[in-house]
């Protein structure tokens, strides 16, 4: 069996970001597995400008973004493997892939990196009554036959849902010439950028209906259209607000989940909000020497945030091994103090620390659960409440985040318990 | 004097951007909390643009469309006009990100570019 120190699952932003990182801290046996005929991930579809303004100070689009770290992969010679379907990951960091030259094959690697991005929330989910006619696709979906295939799905499109993809499908849909009549989000807000809002519906006069949803699809063997409906406080369709939309295409862009059927498998703890594994302070999961960045750890709207947090997992990777090496193993962990996500707040990433551990500073990102105007983010270690940052305005489809000094961790020497909370002001 | 509602997109606020557009041409913005919205009220008024984004077909690659942008910004009213010049548009791998495929978009005074490396 072939051995390895550092195993990549995913050529995406976030695999490319943690190779190139974990071969600056001079790990030298790197091995990515990408399951696409080319690297970059996502990214490769979204040829949308609006990525790398944090990273690079300028706006470029996906393919482009993604080209800069497929340079240094290169530039580093990091080897990768494409077209190979990773299909198991053991307890003991065996992992089992295909592909059409090696067949079946196996690596025994010190140290997993987890970043396999994540896929769209199928219809099934979502329960709309009607047929099941054709002329339904995921945005997602639509934007890979657009923009890799170079074919318009339909010519009057409904989108069901205000996610970012949604947006932009909206925006590339007309501008391939086809008309797209609304854009119905069940929430009372938008799940999207402001900016997408902006430039993908208002540049185009699509309306976006909010607090509505699909109550009926027409149509046996096509789509030929769809009701929309109002609904309550509760979610519930309020009759008599019916509306008809001829069209032929129907587009969901109802969110993403982590891709996580190799972690559970292996036995990573699993985080109930996010859908992804449970992190530490080093993204490390419950699984030793296996990490996790990038969307298959929580879904991010910005690709700077996880090219930032796969350097970190790559590092934290190589980190890892290098103690491997020395000590030949792992020292013990010392105090863990479990991260909250208090009133406010859906979830935090990372969920625990291990204050010994923590580099400089420590970057808590979370999520909101709903809209708040002029707010406090407050962190509490126990029941002292040691940041308070106010906010303008927080929205759910925003990540937001708070950083920890290492001095602040460690002159808190008897701390219990770490709570994110939003206080109003 | 005309009056115009617009949403600032420099952060999550998302303010309402009230504009009162005077015939001699003064601006007035109201509803912004920082001034940021001030300078983006004033932008979208004057000379609104945007990058464009969209594929071209391409012969003898895997693909079947490359992705390109205009270099620059241009002028939101020729986003269409970009877009349909476009349709016509065929070239042949390979080509190189950054390579300009068509000079002077809709007489934009901008041109073309392709955003990724297609081989054949
Ligand atoms: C439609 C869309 C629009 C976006 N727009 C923006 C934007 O405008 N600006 C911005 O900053 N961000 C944007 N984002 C967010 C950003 O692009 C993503 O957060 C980022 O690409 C996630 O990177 P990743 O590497 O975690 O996942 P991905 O890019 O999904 O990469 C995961 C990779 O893992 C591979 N993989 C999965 N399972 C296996 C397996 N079993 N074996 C082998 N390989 C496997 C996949 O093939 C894929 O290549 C957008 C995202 C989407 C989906
Ligand atoms: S005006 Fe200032 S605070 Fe308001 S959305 Fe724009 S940048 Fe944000």
């Amino acid at each position: 069996m072939r051995a390895c120190d550092i195993v990549i699952i995913g050529g995406g932003p976030a695999g490319l970001a943690a190779a190139v990182s974990a071969r600056k801290q001079g790990i030298e046996d790197i091995l990515i597995l990408e399951r696409d005929r080319e690297l970059g991930g996502i990214l490769n579809q979204c040829i949308h400008n609006g990525f790398g303004l944090h990273t690079f100070q300028e706006e470029l689009t996906g393919p482009e973004y993604a080209a800069r770290f497929i340079r240094q992969v290169d530039e580093l010679h990091i080897e990768y493997k494409l077209n190979t379907m990773v299909m198991d990951i053991s307890p003991e960091r065996e992992v089992t892939a295909m592909n059409r030259e090696d067949g079946i094959f196996t690596v025994k690697a010190n140290s997993v990196v987890l970043a396999m991005g994540c896929r769209e929330r199928p219809r099934g989910a979502l329960n709309i009554p009607g047929y099941r006619p054709a002329g339904i696709y995921s945005a997602g979906t639509a934007q890979r036959l657009v923009n890799i295939e170079g074919c318009l799905p339909g010519r009057e499109v409904v989108i069901l849902g205000s996610g970012d993809i949604g947006l932009i499908m909206a925006r590339r849909m007309t501008l391939e010439g086809a008309k797209v009549k609304v854009v119905s989000e069940l929430m009372p807000y938008s799940g999207g950028l402001k900016r997408n809002i902006v430039q993908c519906l208002q540049d185009y006069d699509i309306p976006l209906k909010l607090s509505c949803t699909v109550v009926d699809i027409r149509g046996k063997e096509r789509v030929e259209g769809v009701v929309l409906a109002q609904v309550d406080e509760k979610g519930k369709p309020v009759p008599g607000t019916e509306k008809e939309y001829r069209c032929d295409t129907l587009l969901l862009s109802v969110g993403l989940i982590p891709e996580n059927e190799l972690s559970r498998e292996m036995g990573a703890a699993i985080h109930e909000v996010t859908c992804g594994p449970k992190v530490d302070e080093s993204l490390e999961t419950s699984v030793e020497g296996v990490f996790a960045c990038g969307n298959v750890l929580h879904v991010h709207d910005l690709v700077d945030f996880v090219s930032e947090e796969a350097a970190a997992a790559g590092r934290h990777a190589a980190e890892y091994i290098h103690r491997l090496k020395r000590t030949k193993e792992r020292p013990a962990r010392g105090k863990t103090v479990p991260i909250e996500a208090g009133s406010g707040v859906r979830y935090t990433v990372p969920c625990s620390v291990c204050p010994a551990r923590v580099e400089d500073k420590l970057i808590i990102r979370f999520r909101v659960d709903q809209v708040y105007t002029d707010c406090y983010v407050s962190v509490y270690f126990d029941d002292e409440r040691i940041l308070q940052k106010r906010r303008l305005a927080a929205a759910p489809g925003e990540m937001e985040e708070v950083r920890l000094t290492r001095k602040q961790l460690r002159e808190a020497p008897g701390l219990g318990r770490i709570t994110i909370k939003i206080e109003e002001r | 004097m005309e009056k115009r509602e617009l949403t600032c997109i420099g952060c999550p606020m998302g303010c309402t951007l009230e504009v009162r557009i005077e015939e001699d041409g003064g601006i007035e913005v109201a509803g912004n909390t920082c001034g940021r919205g001030d300078s983006y009220a004033r932008k979208e008024i004057l000379s609104p643009a945007r990058i464009v984004t969209t594929t071209v077909r391409i012969d003898g690659a895997a693909e079947k469309v490359l992705s390109v942008k205009t270099q620059k910004e241009i002028p939101k009213d020729k986003i269409f006009a970009c877009s349909a010049a476009l349709k016509k548009v065929q070239v042949k791998a390979p080509v190189y990100a950054g390579d300009v495929l068509v000079e002077n978009i809709a007489d934009t005074g901008v041109d073309i570019i392709a955003t990724k490396t297609v081989l054949e």
